[in-house]
């Protein structure tokens, strides 16, 4: 029943913030605010009350929905649904902070897509039945949609519909495949149902089971994104809001990974550990790859953009590792990139807000104006580069520990990857903040919002870098599937 | 005719008296108001008399009807979406200029055409209603005459119309002469009989598909679509786009259930080259359109598409799915021509993507209204296209049609382009000092209607168990 609550709790208060934004935009965004606090404050009770559990399922919860086709409302969670959750409504929070000056015209408008997009991703994690994580998945789009659509910069609708499309036509693919396993199950069983315990282990010939499993992989794939499916994401992520930024980077990609990891994986072990050297190259390209087009860019959304297609190849490539260091090195990845990503989306939209320019040839020398962002800025980029001691490190290392014993030429591909990062992320530093500066701005530095929401950043990826326990302990709890 | 004939047959017999009725009450007394307040009676009475018409189920009327549960949900859908038709059709006709009592006559006997085709189960009855259903669209379609396109319309329609009813009327002829049955179980009987399909039938039901191929507007006989759509009144429109479309589907699914059209691989090879090219030629050709009326035309055509789709299946879900994805599609495309029908002026109708522009800022519960309505036919989940949708496609994997399904899933795609260009524009932010500050108000009757017809569109899609159990003992008559 918590688990319905998380839910509702967010449907409720994205309709509300709308009703209240229309007489009052502080109404809408403290309902907004307060909310997912609400369900932040469960997750937590809900982590701190099961930390020593040994339970594979914490909590579930399932009510019939329409029998005739065997779809029910099928909640379910574990260790990893709920490390998802707390980040979601982590970043979630700091998106509706991070917006309170930015966003000022559509205000009950704006949070009511917000909440909904995270209402479809509170779903989308916590689903267990097949039809309803469909229906979760393309839920999320729509108020997606308009954020980018609606509140974006210049060529906004051009990203949206991209993005829309990209996604959506990978969302059918999938529908497809859901539906092909829908009915070998019943082939096999004579029962009709969408219920991911009953689906696990279907039984099914290997030609059906790798056309399925790329049904699935292909829209996970696109979500993540991985080479050659990221072209929507570079656009998308810059023409969103900052906010949107954060939601998409932080939470929209990691609903692609969870999705490989709940239900790639465990639903078709033979055909995912055929695919694997596939799976892993495209893993080991968008490492590359993403991170040389990083290097390349002069647009500072654009560069942190691509940082994801890069650092999102490590999920790939841990993911189809088959090992349980990489499978906890990509829960750890999926956590961290989410909290540095949004933490550098947050940075680039502060300073959008104060030098109207997201172009890098334009910028330099900033920290004698900024010293505050720069240290933020500072922290963050050598997050994002791998630095010892911050989140991202322990995820890239468990990462390729992992892979390494699936694979010796990926893992040394993958590792000149770390090379590159450093690369593009000390270029943003030197870019942004050191330098000479050209022009004269005068602006203020962190104001007190900006400093709560950094400061809760730089905790909590300071907090993973150095004491990476109790996520680990939690996500060690997974039927992963191992080789 | 015995008691139970009359109950069985109350809808169609309350609509044909009440055509002659309205006839001479226009006659006797002209007022727009008396005129339209009939005709909702008229249309509640035929409602209501569906429900002791459920008693007698399934009730043939030899030679010509039956009444089965297929056909008696058929025609209460067809009798609800005139219903609500013709609520929106008042304010719309009220802010013309020309004599508006005879719409309301034509509107009754083309809704009397449309049933008897949903009853219908031989050659005769089949022609008689295809006809009452054309020839009230005739003067329908060109109702205002004033308006530029609507001639051409009306003349338009009456030529391929005329033509296509010919075709009909040689393919039957052919039937006939090798089978020499009129009604269609008679007619499976004796194909079944002779064991093969030999090529003058074959013809026939070519000509046949013509006939009923050009009523659904499927490619390649979709010509005429967005030129009626575009110069015929909006609720004549939207009349075309359901209870038109839907009648001649109704029909079709009868009558290749009755000669066992799954039987000869010819006839379903036809049938799913006509599906696939329609929802290409719907979709891609919508993609570069400007005005709201063609782009619902292309996406009907596309929409029909899909539906052969779930025919084509050849299964027990595909009929389901295909009469659950007709509820889907009525409701919606009333849906998207009432907000057309209530954003029109007495000026213009609005009907290019610039009228929509900024549309929600304005008119924020108008525009939620309508991106409803296009969510459904782009099958967004909340809604009842995207149970509709997923029903199709459920029938598609169940028949193992692969092939069409990753048809249908390319032609989702290019779809939602279309769709969502629309909802972009309508929340496209105004530029600053566009913003126009009168906001004229919007009929209180077509709001009450656009309201209902969205809670039956998000209800559908939340919880459509109970839609879903009705379909599916009504279907279980036809396998």
């Amino acid at each position: 029943m918590i688990l319905l609550v998380l839910i509702l709790v967010l449907f409720g208060a994205a309709l509300l913030s709308w009703v209240a934004g229309v007489k009052s935009h502080a109404a809408s965004r403290w309902i907004a605010l307060c909310s997912l606090l609400v369900n932040l404050g469960i997750i937590t009770g809900i982590w701190l009350e099961h930390t020593h559990s040994n339970s594979r399922w914490w909590y579930q919860f399932r009510m019939d929905w329409v029998p005739h086709f065997g779809i029910s409302l099928h909640l379910a969670m574990d260790g990893l649904s709920m490390l998802m959750l707390a980040l979601t409504f982590f970043l979630g929070a700091l998106a509706v902070l991070i917006s309170w000056k930015e966003i000022q015209n559509r205000v009950g408008f704006f949070h009511f897509n917000l909440l909904f997009v995270l209402c479809g991703i509170t779903g989308v994690f916590l689903t267990m039945d097949l039809f309803l994580f469909y229906f979760f998945w393309e839920m999320m789009l729509i108020p997606m949609y308009f954020l980018i659509g609606i509140w974006g910069h210049e060529h906004r609708e051009y990203a949206a519909n991209k993005f829309f499309l990209f996604t959506q036509a990978g969302g059918l693919l999938m529908l497809l495949a859901i539906l092909g396993l829908y009915f070998v199950h019943k082939a096999n069983t004579n029962v009709y149902t969408f219920n991911y315990f009953e689906l696990l282990n279907t039984p099914m010939t290997p030609f059906m089971e790798r056309w399925l499993m790329l049904g699935f992989l292909i829209a996970f794939l696109v979500k993540l994104p991985a080479v050659p499916f990221h072209t929507w994401l570079p656009d998308a992520h810059t023409e969103a809001p900052t906010a949107g930024s954060v939601v998409l980077a932080g939470l929209l990609l990691k609903t692609g990974a969870y999705g490989i990891l709940r239900f790639v994986l465990p639903l078709f072990p033979i055909a995912a550990a055929d695919i694997a050297p596939v799976a892993m190259l495209l893993g080991v390209a968008g490492i590359l790859y993403g991170g040389m087009l990083a290097y390349a860019q002069t647009d500072l959304k654009r560069l942190i953009a691509y940082t994801s297609v890069s650092h999102m190849g490590f999920v790939l490539l841990g993911a189809f590792a088959f090992n349980e260091i990489a499978y906890q090195g990509v829960v750890m990845q999926m956590i961290t990139h989410g909290i540095s990503t949004g933490a550098l989306f947050i940075i680039a939209g502060a300073l959008y807000e104060r030098i109207h320019t997201r172009n890098l040839r334009q910028m330099g020398g900033l920290w004698l104006r900024l010293p505050m962002m720069g240290s933020a800025a500072m922290i963050f980029v050598m997050a994002s580069l791998g630095l010892p001691g911050l989140g991202n490190f322990v995820a890239e290392f468990l990462v390729l520990l992992g892979s390494w014993q699936a694979s010796h030429v990926f893992t040394i591909l993958a590792t000149i990857g770390l090379v590159v990062a450093t690369a593009y992320s000390l270029r943003i530093m030197q870019k942004v903040f050191f330098g000479p500066c050209d022009r004269q701005y005068a602006m203020p530095d962190l104001n007190g919002r900006e400093l709560v929401i950094i400061i809760a950043l730089v905790i909590v990826i300071c907090w993973l870098g150095f004491h990476p326990q109790p996520v680990l302990n939690t996500s060690q709890n997974i039927d992963y599937v191992i080789r | 005719m015995s008691f139970a004939d009359f109950l069985s047959l109350g809808p169609l017999i309350t609509l044909c008296a009440a055509a002659v009725v309205a006839m001479l009450l226009v006659a006797a007394w002209r007022n727009h108001r008396i005129v339209y307040s009939f005709s909702l009676i008229a249309f509640g009475m035929a409602m209501a008399a569906v429900i002791p018409a459920i008693k007698y189920i399934p009730h043939p009327v030899p030679p010509l009807l039956v009444i089965d549960e297929f056909s008696l949900f058929n025609s209460g859908l067809i009798l609800v979406s005139g219903f609500i038709i013709l609520l929106l059709s008042f304010n719309y006709f009220e802010e013309r200029e020309e004599r508006k009592e005879e719409y309301y006559i034509l509107l009754l006997l083309a809704t009397i055409g449309a049933l008897v085709l949903v009853v219908s189960r031989h050659f005769m009855s089949l022609f008689l209603g295809l006809e009452i259903l054309s020839i009230s669209l005739y003067g329908l379609i060109a109702y205002l005459r004033a308006r530029e396109r609507s001639d051409e319309a009306g003349i338009k329609y009456l030529m391929l119309a005329a033509l296509s009813s010919a075709f009909l009327l040689f393919g039957m002829a052919l039937v006939y002469a090798f089978t020499g049955h009129m009604d269609f179980p008679g007619i499976g009987a004796a194909l079944r009989e002779a064991g093969y399909l030999p090529v003058s039938v074959m013809a026939g039901f070519g000509l046949m598909l013509i006939g009923v191929g050009f009523k659904l507007g499927i490619v390649p006989f979709h010509m005429w679509a967005p030129d009626i759509y575009e110069g015929a009144p909006l609720p004549v429109a939207a009349f075309i786009a359901t209870v038109s479309k839907g009648a001649m589907l109704v029909l079709l699914i009868r009558f290749y259930q009755d000669i066992h059209g799954n039987d000869y691989p010819m006839l379903w090879w036809i049938v799913a080259i006509i599906a696939v090219a329609s929802m290409f030629a719907g979709n891609w050709l919508a993609l570069t359109q400007q005005n709201i009326k063609r782009i619902l035309a292309y996406s009907s055509i596309a929409h029909m598409g899909y539906i052969l789709v779930a025919f084509l299946s050849g299964v027990q879900t595909g009929l389901e799915a295909l009469a659950f994805y007709l509820v889907a599609y009525f409701i919606t495309s009333i849906g998207a021509f009432g907000v057309v029908i209530v954003m029109s002026s007495s000026l213009q109708d609005a009907e290019t993507i610039a009228d929509y522009r900024g549309l929600f800022w304005r008119y924020p519960w108008v525009a939620t209204v309508f991106t409803a309505m296009l969510l459904s036919l782009a099958g967004i989940p909340l809604t009842a296209g995207f149970i509709g949708k997923f029903y199709v496609v459920l029938a598609g994997v169940d028949g193992h049609q692969w092939f069409l399904l990753f048809m249908l899933v390319i032609n989702s795609v290019i779809g939602l382009y279309y769709y969502i260009r629309l909802v972009a524009a309508m929340f496209a932010v105004p530029a600053k000092g566009q913003q126009t500050t009168v906001v004229p108000a919007l009929p209180m009757a077509g709001n009450i209607t656009l309201g209902i017809l969205t809670i039956l569109l998000i209800g559908l899609g939340v919880y459509p168990t109970a839609m879903m159990a009705l379909i599916q003992q009504m279907m279980r008559i036809l396998v």
